[in-house]
């Protein structure tokens, strides 16, 4: 076990406009239905591409949940562990398949300085175009 | 006619739209049935399935002693997690046909509304979920747009809001949920018939050229009176101005003088890639040595050849085919040899 707590952004050390670190996501087929079925999402068009391209799918397609999920980690990985995310809220436009790559890139939208909360755009680009557009609420120390 | 698909109604009345959409608003308000259980409390497990999965390496997830020391005081799901203590699995849904919710599908399902999209899903916490948890989930429809036309289709956005209790009734997180309920833009109707090609414009001055082509002759113009050859047809000789002509018949033969391929915009009678050759047509032998009858130029389409056999100084042999019932055109057919002039 390390033994030691990644360190936490504060929130005196963000201002509105700063940029977070893109950060490459390769779509694997693996990432796509392993996520699916983490978060107990048995939906065929998440895991069977053969019943997904019966319906009129190209392939799997990633779920909602997993945009979530990175959302928020792509959030957490910036402000550390004792940050708290107080709403993830996401836009879905086009699929994630696999073989894509997902581009997450954010940055600083607002700030409320009673609440210690840092509002961050989130966006999620895969060659087809936006994956999702996101905002995050982040609360800091 | 028999059809298998259900009968799509039609509000094709304003009365009648509003009639719809305020049955349809009637749904807005109502808990879709009771509140779900949980089927596990929030456990390590499957945090430990989802973090692994996304690659999320934050320590408060998975590791006791480093979440101990954070501000969570322990282990905490992930928050996006929220949504997942209480899917269905594997089973899917086991909700009763006749609920609000089933009932509303059942209504947007008549009007033809039978696709579905997810298009948003906003999430607040009101804390961090820890193993041990016991989620209820309480489901409400939010909101039901009027009718809205997108790149999929013409439907209506459906929001639902989840709410999301522990075992002292706590709220801990919501989330609302936008799906799109739609009608697929139609497909592109399954190959019809191509229509004829457009007819020529005929005058007096050129109907006599296309009947001698339905005769099966390719001919070009040339003065009664000074014998100059000339195509296209018309009413006086450029050089003398007579208005006499004789009809002059050419060979099927000729060069490629130059060509354009098609691409855009497309005529619906012909295919793409199109190409369009210009021919310098062979001299006749009956004006052999008169003005312009090695400048006879016809433009046409070609046959029976690929695009890249396309070339300027290739010869051509020249077929008058009938395009439809009642016209024939003349065609150029690269020649095979791939000879030049």
């Amino acid at each position: 076990m390390t033994s030691t707590l990644p360190d936490t952004r504060t929130f005196a050390s963000v201002t509105v406009g700063d940029e977070i670190a893109p950060f490459e996501l390769p779509l694997t087929r693996t990432l796509i239905v392993s996520t699916a079925i983490a978060t107990r999402d048995y939906q065929v068009v998440h895991h069977d591409p053969s019943i997904a391209a019966e319906r009129g799918s190209k392939d799997i397609i990633m779920n909602i949940l997993t945009s979530n999920a990175f959302a928020g980690r792509y959030v957490t990985d910036w402000a550390g562990p004792n940050s708290f995310i107080s709403s993830v809220k996401v836009r879905l436009g086009a699929p994630n398949y696999p073989g894509d790559t997902m581009t997450i890139s954010g940055s600083v939208t607002a700030t409320d300085d009673a609440t210690r909360t840092v509002t961050i755009a989130v966006k999620g680009t895969n060659s087809l175009g936006d994956h999702m557009n996101a905002t995050v609420e982040v609360v800091l120390p | 006619m028999s059809n298998n698909a259900p009968t799509i109604i039609v509000d094709s009345t304003p009365e009648a739209k509003a009639a719809f959409y305020a049955e349809l608003q009637s749904f807005v308000g109502l808990e879709i049935g009771e509140p779900m259980p949980a089927p596990d409390e929030v456990n390590l497990p499957m945090i430990r399935h989802l973090v692994e999965a996304v690659g999320d390496r934050n320590p408060i997830y998975t590791d006791p002693e480093l979440a101990a020391r954070s501000i969570h005081g322990g282990i905490v799901a992930p928050p996006t997690m929220l949504q997942a203590w209480v899917m269905h699995g594997i089973d899917g849904p086991q909700r009763g046909g006749d609920g609000p919710y089933e009932k509303m599908n059942e209504l947007l399902f008549s009007r033809g509304f039978t696709s579905v999209v997810g298009t948003n899903s906003e999430q607040t916490y009101k804390r961090y979920l820890r193993p041990g948890d016991r989620l209820t989930m309480r489901t409400v429809i939010d909101s039901i747009s009027d009718e809205k036309t997108t790149g999929l289709g013409t439907g209506h956005f459906v929001s639902t809001r989840q709410d999301y209790y522990d075992a002292d009734n706590e709220l801990v997180g919501s989330m609302l949920f936008r799906i799109f309920r739609f009608q697929p833009k139609a497909k592109a109707p399954a190959a019809k018939p191509k229509p004829p090609r457009p007819r020529p414009a005929t005058t007096h001055d050129n109907q006599w050229w296309f009947d001698e082509l339905n005769d099966g002759r390719l001919c070009a113009q040339a003065c009664a009176e000074c014998g100059r050859v000339r195509f296209p047809t018309g009413p006086l000789c450029p050089s003398c101005h007579s208005r006499s002509y004789d009809k002059v018949e050419m060979p099927m033969s000729g060069t490629i003088h130059s060509f354009v391929v098609a691409h855009y915009p497309q005529v619906p009678s012909f295919d793409y890639p199109l190409p369009i050759v210009l021919v310098d047509i062979d001299p006749s032998t009956s004006h052999a040595g008169k003005p312009g009858n090695d400048k006879v130029r016809m433009i046409m389409n070609t046959a029976d050849c690929p695009e890249s056999a396309l070339a300027v100084g290739a010869r051509v042999r020249i077929e008058i085919r009938a395009t439809d019932p009642d016209m024939k055109l003349p065609f150029a057919i690269i020649d095979a040899t791939g000879a030049t002039s």
